[in-house]
């Protein structure tokens, strides 16, 4: 997506990212990018909230309007929970002794049937 | 809040996260993220209240085709679509999201399509465009650059628009 936006914006549209992959979308290079500090997947808000998503949105037009450089990032002020923030950050693709097996094992299964497409002609998966 | 000490940034590292899982599945030649010391920049050329604007998405449609059984059917290309028929939500279960923490039932969490209606109604942005796009996460930088980033500029000049909002998942 980082890669679109340099495309529009090299052709002359102005545009902003919304997101929550900070490094993915820093280490790419954009011109303005609105991060939300929040597990993937609501990058404009909270479900149901409407006045986040408002002021989320408000805020990518903000920057629209005033950045002024390349490489602008804004971070929302928004805290997905204080009490859980650190829970969701380690969970997700987590890698410890306890799943270590079942990924290696998960892994050999998915390049098996990788091969397989392979082999019958099926094209991308 | 009270302050807070820490011995690592706060925010997460996708590319350290991801490198790492799939590390373990067994692929040891990790993803190569795109990179760029420099980064473009156009201005807006006019007032935002007068501005008509885009979103683009990384979601999709449901398909009904099963991707098994048919040739190429699993391969995803760039879309334009009206907004209107993305209000009952768009798919995207098989993106790369946390699915143990959240959800992506409300639309206005990844595509804020009723919020942008909303400030055109106010006035604070022109309109919002009839369309909005969508583009594959692909892993190809290649595919992303040479084939769904023109087709994406192709609908923003079709659509005449002023800038243009991405929301990755």
């Amino acid at each position: 997506m980082s890669l679109v936006s340099r495309h529009l914006e090299e052709a002359g549209v102005p545009t902003v990212v919304m997101g929550s992959a900070r490094d993915i979308v820093e280490e790419c290079g954009v011109s303005r990018f609105l991060y939300t500090d929040f597990p993937l997947g609501n990058p404009a808000g909270k479900p149901g909230d409407i006045e986040m998503q408002s002021a989320i949105t408000g805020m990518a037009l903000d920057l629209l309007e005033r950045a002024w450089k390349p490489r602008t990032t804004v971070q929302t002020p928004f805290v997905w929970d204080p009490e859980t923030n650190d829970y969701w950050r380690e969970h997700f693709m987590k890698v410890d002794e306890s799943n270590q097996d079942a990924l290696a094992a998960a892994g050999e299964q998915r390049r098996i049937a990788q091969a397989t497409v392979r082999s019958e002609g099926l094209g991308r998966g | 809040m009270a302050a807070d000490r820490r011995t690592h940034r706060s925010h997460v590292s996708y590319i350290d996260k991801s490198r790492n899982y799939y590390g373990a599945q067994g692929y040891s030649q990790p993803y190569q993220w795109a990179y760029n010391q420099d980064a473009p920049f156009a201005p807006l050329q006019k007032p935002l209240n007068e501005c008509r604007i885009g979103l683009v998405t990384t979601s999709f449609f449901e398909r009904t085709v099963d991707k098994k059984t048919v040739a190429g059917a699993g391969s995803k290309e760039p879309y334009a679509a009206l907004c209107d028929d993305a209000l009952g939500g768009l798919y995207n279960k098989d993106l790369f999201w946390d699915k143990d923490n959240t959800h992506t039932e409300d639309l206005d969490t990844y595509l804020p399509i009723n919020r942008l209606r909303e400030f055109a109604a106010e006035g604070r942005i022109g309109s919002l465009a009839e369309r909005f796009y969508g583009v594959p996460t692909d892993y190809s930088h290649r595919r992303t650059s040479r084939r769904d980033s023109p087709q994406i500029l192709e609908f923003v000049q079709e659509d005449e628009l002023d800038a243009v909002i991405l929301v990755p998942l």
